[in-house]
């Protein structure tokens, strides 16, 4: 790996980052387009999400028992109810460390 | 009408939680680098010149294990392509800006910042100076990422990885869009991009992280097609 690989990555990045806010304008996107956008959380963050919880490192599929599961069912459902982040992402660890270090251990 | 210095504090407090899961992550990223075999200047390069976790993790990982230099460099840009995603929502609010700032402000655009001040640009789309409580979230997040994937760096692996530390970042996501589970629609688009996401995820070059949410916004164009 040299420094030229890092840098071309890193302004590929920054394009990613720049082109929609300083390079395309917004009447560009059409009203269709700006409506569809209102979901974009909801359409990118579960592509981090599940392959987070269902795959394991080597990127095979983990088991329905695997304590990441539970652990993230625990976090929906104190995040849902709290809608605080702190204990949504806390009570997804300790549910899944209670699963892995006592229950499987 | 609140001053910069006020918004900048919002974003930087909104944001404040989600370092739970950001700083783990970036110490982990800093150690399986040098674990790696890399040199230390290069990985911490990387934390200032990509900045973005998930990216220099594959990068590293694609690197030493014998991907070509285009290889790394394509699944990069296709991993951080969901910014284009960001970029778009965020245009809105941002369109007033000189081209300068915008440029600045681009570099700052991280999933977590983004999802916060996204959220914050909605509830306030009067406040003047909003872009201040993005450059908060940004700022933050850049922060606490070059501190922690330094300390990973020199103090290499302080997380023991029985911990499973990776685990905080799907948690730090679901916290950001579980409240949306009380929309029908938006449950429909959550599911739709999940499932597409383990469907795709064997595609080359991390695919999978744009292809499932391009798949998801479809679904979402065709649910407000039937609202109507």
């Amino acid at each position: 790996m040299t420094w030229t690989t890092i840098i071309i990555a890193g302004i590929l990045t920054y394009l990613t980052r720049m082109t929609m806010i300083a390079l395309v304008s917004r009447d560009f996107l059409g009203s269709r387009i700006k409506t569809v956008l209102e979901y974009v959380p909801s359409a990118v963050f579960p592509a981090i999400i599940f392959p987070g919880i269902f795959m394991n490192d080597f990127g095979a599929f983990i088991e329905i028992n695997d304590p990441k599961i539970f652990g993230a069912l625990v976090a929906v459902i104190v995040g849902y109810f709290s809608k605080n982040i702190i204990s949504t992402i806390l009570a997804g660890l300790f549910s899944y460390w209670f699963l892995i270090f006592v229950i499987f251990s | 009408m609140l001053s910069k210095k006020k918004l900048f504090t919002k974003g930087m407090l909104d944001i404040f939680p989600h370092m739970l899961s950001v700083i783990p992550f970036g110490m982990i990223c800093g150690a399986v680098g040098v674990e790696l075999g890399f040199s230390p200047y290069l990985v911490y390069g990387m934390s200032i010149l990509i900045f973005g976790g998930a990216s220099q993790i594959v990068f590293l990982q694609l690197l030493s294990g014998g991907a070509s230099n285009l290889v790394a460099i394509a699944s990069v840009g296709i991993i951080n392509s969901r910014h284009l995603l960001y970029g778009a929502v965020l245009s809105e609010y941002l369109e007033k800006l000189s081209f300068f700032k915008k440029l600045l402000i681009s570099y700052f655009v991280v999933d977590q910042g983004f999802a916060e001040s996204n959220k914050y640009f909605k509830r306030n789309k009067t406040e003047k100076f909003l872009h201040y409580h993005l450059l908060g979230t940004g700022c933050t997040l850049w922060f606490c990422w070059q501190i922690a994937t330094l300390t990973g760096i020199i103090l290499g692996s302080l997380v023991p990885e029985e911990l499973g530390l990776k685990f905080a970042i799907p948690l730090t996501f679901i916290a950001i869009i579980v409240q949306d589970l009380k929309k029908l629609d938006h449950v429909v688009v959550m599911i739709t991009c999940g499932l597409s996401s383990l469907l795709f995820f064997d595609a080359p070059f991390k695919l999978y992280i744009i292809i499932a949410p391009l798949i998801a916004l479809f679904v979402a164009a065709l649910i407000l097609r039937f609202k109507k």
